[in-house]
């Protein structure tokens, strides 16, 4: 069997997996995984981050607990408490993909808060202040005023946690779930005498996928750079 | 109308208002003036406690400023405070910078608040640059639109920590206008400012600080021609010679 055989026959498996007898898998997977994890950790981060800057004490010391427990821990960690620790309190077994999901988004919202924290704590203490000053309570002063700008500040680094997403999938392959790396090692064994070529095509997609994403990243840092002080909208209208 | 009562406050070690007592009064305008560092920030801005005191009472209307328990938000609505870097808000327009706190606070309908806010463009000269975003205006258009935000409000009080600090010397002047004509109004206004000019030509009285203290209360007139104090003799002297070496 040459390699580009082995390309001819497995290429929809390495990209959906058994989709559509069996259930979606492959590269379609990871992305969905990713795409899911991050936008599931969005206001859970956006939550925790405007706690850890709250003025209120007893909100924000928890939060800063948990935050500084699950980013001194690995995700590894966290898929395993999830996979094993979880089903043996509440009774019931998660699916993968449901557990993988949940360990990402756990993961992904802690470190999000320590961005959207860093992304209000970077924009002038000027702008909090006239906003209280005009009488605006905390919140609306976070919602008309901070968050618009410094949400604006924390795209690009929104697109990098995508980044680390997208590789933190890989991990799913140690709880069996049939994402790209999983498959890629159900053809290696089957296929046996490719093991470098086709572990290189797996790097390659990593690569390739997680290189565009961070020039966007940077395009997008340059961009809002040179637009400065211009108006939010107009700069997410051309995303 | 606004009575300071034995205030103090430190920074760690550093005391910061050293037993500050001193009433202002209705329809008062006062220049407080004094060398950086002296303190004069730190007092405005316990009045609409953006700083905390750490022991006396200031009273605005009656109502103890640093009390506990005091609605804060309510409270801060009824002064105006005007800011050395403006710090208007950059992703909205002139106009919605006026009206962002009216509406929120629900002091009468959008519609209200947007002639509201158009008016009082208009009375800071800027009716034409209402939908400008605050990076298109210049500092001294800046700082009036947030005088005009300040009044959106329509608070009895306004305070201004050197509003003229930050603003290339020929953009000083449009602004001074603002607040002189605020003045003949009967606003009651609290100004920190190194303007002499304008200390002379619309302040009911000046205060003079230094380190933490209120040194010297007198009138323009008194202050500037016969300061009493040692500190305020050299602080005027020092101001005219470098105002005479530019």
């Amino acid at each position: 069997m040459t390699f580009t055989e082995v390309i001819r026959s497995y290429w929809l498996y390495f990209l959906v997996g058994r989709f559509p007898q069996g259930p979606l898998g492959g590269l379609a997977l990871t992305l969905v995984l990713a795409s899911l994890g991050l936008l599931l950790a969005l206001p859970f981060g956006l939550l925790l981050g405007l706690t850890r800057v709250s003025p209120w004490r007893w909100l924000r010391w928890p939060v800063t607990t948990l935050v500084f427990v699950v980013r001194g821990t690995p995700l590894l960690m966290v898929i395993f408490w999830a996979y094993f620790f979880l089903p043996s309190v509440t009774g019931v077994q998660t699916s993968q993909f449901s557990t993988m999901l949940m360990a990402l988004v756990l993961f992904d919202s802690c470190y999000l808060a320590e961005i959207v924290r860093a992304g209000i704590k970077g924009l002038p203490r000027g702008q909090t202040e006239s906003a209280r000053s005009l009488g605006l309570p905390w919140f609306a002063t976070m919602r008309l005023v901070v968050l618009p700008q410094a949400l604006r500040h924390m795209l690009p680094s929104l697109v990098n946690q995508f980044i680390s997403t997208i590789k933190e999938t890989s991990l799913g392959y140690i709880i069996g779930l049939g994402e790209v790396s999983f498959v890629a090692t159900q053809i290696n064994t089957q296929v046996f005498i490719y093991p470098t070529s086709i572990y290189l095509i797996l790097g390659l997609t990593y690569f390739v996928l997680c290189f565009s994403l961070s020039r966007f990243a940077f395009w997008l840092e340059r961009r809002l750079a040179s637009q400065g002080g211009r108006n939010t909208t107009s700069a997410l209208a051309t995303l | 109308m606004i009575r300071f009562d034995n205030v103090n406050k430190w920074y760690g070690q550093y005391h910061a208002l050293v037993s500050v007592s001193e009433t202002i009064t209705k329809a008062e305008v006062v220049v407080v003036c004094g060398p950086s560092g002296s303190g004069k920030s730190t007092l405005i801005r316990t009045i609409n406690r953006l700083e905390p005191i750490d022991s006396g009472h200031i009273f605005l209307e009656g109502e103890d400023v640093h009390r506990r328990g005091l609605d804060i938000n309510a409270f801060r609505s009824h002064i105006g405070f005007v800011f050395q870097q403006f710090n208007l808000f950059p992703h909205l327009s002139a106009l919605e910078n006026c009206t962002i706190a009216p509406v929120r606070l629900k002091r009468g309908t959008k519609q209200e608040a947007r002639d509201r806010a158009l008016a009082l463009l208009d009375r800071v000269g800027l009716a034409h640059k209402a939908n400008a975003l605050p990076s298109e205006l210049s500092g001294g258009q800046q700082q009036r639109v947030a005088i005009a935000r300040a009044l959106a409000m329509q608070p009895p009080v306004m305070l201004f920590d050197e509003p003229t600090s930050a603003l290339d010397p020929e953009m000083v002047g449009e602004v001074l206008q603002v607040m002189k004509s605020l003045a003949r109004d009967g606003m009651t206004m609290v100004v920190v400012t190194h303007e002499m000019g304008f200390a002379r030509e619309v302040a009911d009285r000046v205060l003079f600080m230094d380190h933490g203290e209120i040194l010297e209360r007198s009138t323009p007139e008194a202050f500037f021609n016969r300061p009493e104090h040692p500190r305020a003799q050299q602080f005027l002297s020092d101001i005219r010679v470098s105002s005479t070496s530019i």
